[in-house]
């Protein structure tokens, strides 16, 4: 598939999320089995790595604690941040991991269900990793915008139902 | 004192009441109705555009600016027309800023029109042609183009219609409500005509920046055509820009001076803060715009698509954000077709006669709509047609038996 066509189409499934492919193949100008394809052919190289589904867990009525933690690392010889970010992310309570410049080196994205369980998670799995020199932990207070989608009810539809 | 309606100017009377008043009741009054009847992007303006206002408004921008519109943004217009049409246009002579391209229209008409001339309109079309004739004095005189020639005006149609009291062709396209776009050598046709005839023309290209298939041709940009248009364009469809009320007028500086002396009198000027928006528009806003496009071609390509294999005639548009498909299979008349289909389906779209006598049998899609309920409502659609035809065969079948 053409270089844009195939960008088009990623660009098409982040917004729209899982609608037919028989519908995409038409908003594209495809064949439905050129898009059936690409589609796996992007999973297959991990280009499309998951179909999801944004929730707002808060209005679902879940209590969810999270906090972004600055991580300072005492880099490894050979693998320099990589060894202790994999210690890291494969605890489930780790979300999301980023290397990022500036005062600290890891910032990890953490999820609890209390404040209790999200401290003591800090305290006792994060921080007595080997060569992870400090943290320090900053709560989440409030969502305003994840993964590109505004989370109020800010710009909801407020157009005239009929316009000529 | 008499009754107060004996007290109204005769005008009045000729322009009729609203042909989608009784419907958007209807449809305020129903639950859970998707809508596909609106006539304005589902995009929200830019943040950018719109951080550039409330600066504006922050820095005390607050007061009149000149009748014509800021200067800075004149100059931006005249570069954009420039630019997207490779027309050239003094913006301190031959621009003026309005308040909506619907301002601009009401102008143009007041401006030319003589009592007794007559202003040829292509139907079906946007509502606010015929009224405005009317009320500058002039005589509309409908030209119904039809599917069978893509709803394009042609030359022979046009010639049809003209008398010695010809004065003004109005052109729209991309044409509201059917998406129909004029390309350059179906222009040529008509110019020829025009130039032939000395006839001005009113150009409505509020969606020119929505043409899919091709880029936009304005009639202005051909030979000997620039000075007989009346360009008129606007923020409103490209940027997402509805209620910002900005529109413009690129024609000859007599033209220009004498809507002027209009508009310093009836409007003064637009307003500021959303002059200063649509500044930020044009310096900033090129990318938005594409991406608009793009999404409403992928829909438009939908649309059509399920209409067509729900069995509706369906021409294809390339502009705007409608599309105009012919329910003359269903036996139902637009209206009908349009109330029944909300009542059983909750699924609003217009009908095809509120946009002049030829959009009879059809009904206006808008695609200015989310994939979700685009689809969602198509589905309804479908239903409802697929019931129709069952219902229709029943009919047949009980006719039969008689």
């Amino acid at each position: 598939m053409q270089e844009t066509k195939r960008k088009e189409l990623l660009k098409v499934l982040e917004r729209e999320g899982n609608i037919p492919a028989k519908d995409i193949a038409v908003m594209l100008n495809l064949e439905v089995e050129e898009v059936r394809s690409e589609i796996a052919k992007l999973e297959k190289e991990k280009i499309i790595i998951k179909h999801t589904t944004l929730i707002d867990w808060e209005k679902a009525g879940e209590e969810i604690v999270s906090a972004l933690i600055d991580v300072k690392v005492t880099p490894q010889r050979d693998v320099g941040f990589d060894e202790v970010a994999e210690k890291i992310y494969h605890f489930p309570e780790v979300k999301a991991v980023f290397l990022v410049s500036g005062g600290y080196d890891l910032s990890v994205l953490i999820e609890g269900k209390s404040l209790k369980e999200a401290a003591l998670f800090v305290a006792e799995k994060l921080a007595t990793i080997e060569n992870v020199q400090s943290t320090m932990s900053h709560f989440i207070l409030k969502r305003y915008k994840e993964a590109g989608v505004i989370l109020n009810k800010f710009e909801e539809d407020h157009r005239q139902v009929i316009i000529p | 004192m008499k009754n107060c309606e004996e007290y109204l100017a005769p005008v009045i009377n000729k322009i009729p009441p609203s042909g989608i008043r009784k419907f958007f009741d209807l449809v305020m009054n129903a639950e859970g109705v998707i809508s596909l009847g609106v006539g304005e992007p589902d995009f929200v303006t830019p943040w950018h555009i719109r951080e550039a206002c409330t600066e504006a408004l922050a820095q005390g921008y607050t007061m009149y600016t000149s009748n014509q519109g800021l200067p800075e943004l004149r100059q931006e217009i005249a570069a954009y027309l420039k630019k997207s049409l490779d027309l050239k246009y003094c913006p301190e002579k031959e621009i003026l800023v309005t308040v909506g391209a619907s301002e601009a229209v009401d102008l143009a008409m007041r401006s030319l029109i003589a009592p007794g001339d007559e202003v040829l309109i292509p139907e079906p079309c946007y509502v606010s042609y015929k009224p405005c004739a009317y009320l500058a004095g002039g005589e509309p005189v409908s030209i119904q183009t039809s599917a069978v020639n893509k709803f394009k005006l042609t030359s022979g149609l046009l010639e049809k219609h003209l008398t010695s009291r010809s004065k003004i062709l109005v052109l729209s396209y991309p044409n509201n409500p059917t998406g129909a776009v004029m390309r350059r050598k179906e222009l040529e046709e008509i110019a020829r005509v025009v130039i032939e005839n000395d006839l001005i023309v009113i150009s409505d290209e509020i969606y020119g920046e929505l043409t899919y298939n091709g880029s936009h041709v304005s009639i202005a940009s051909l030979p000997q055509m620039q000075s007989r248009t009346i360009l008129i364009n606007g923020l409103s469809k490209a940027y997402a820009m509805t209620g910002w009320r900005i529109g413009y007028i690129a024609a000859a500086p007599a033209f220009v001076s004498a809507m002027v002396k209009i508009h310093q009198y009836t409007m003064l000027c637009a307003p500021v803060m959303s002059q200063m928006a649509a500044l930020e528009a044009f310096r900033n806003g090129k990318d938005d715009v594409k991406q608009m496009r793009g999404q409403y071609d992928q829909r438009r390509r939908l649309v059509v698509t399920r209409l067509r294999e729900m069995g509706l005639d369906c021409f294809e548009p390339e502009g705007a954000f409608y599309v105009f498909p012919s329910i003359k299979k269903t036996g139902l008349s637009s209206q009908e077709f349009t109330e029944e289909l909300l009542k059983k389906e909750k699924v609003a779209v217009v009908s095809g006669e509120v946009f002049g006598r030829g959009g009879e049998g059809h009904i206006r899609c808008s695609y200015a709509a989310s994939v979700t309920n685009l689809t969602e409502a198509l589905q309804r659609m479908e239903n409802f047609v697929r019931n129709l035809s069952r219902g229709l065969n029943c009919r047949g079948l009980k006719e039969k038996a008689r």
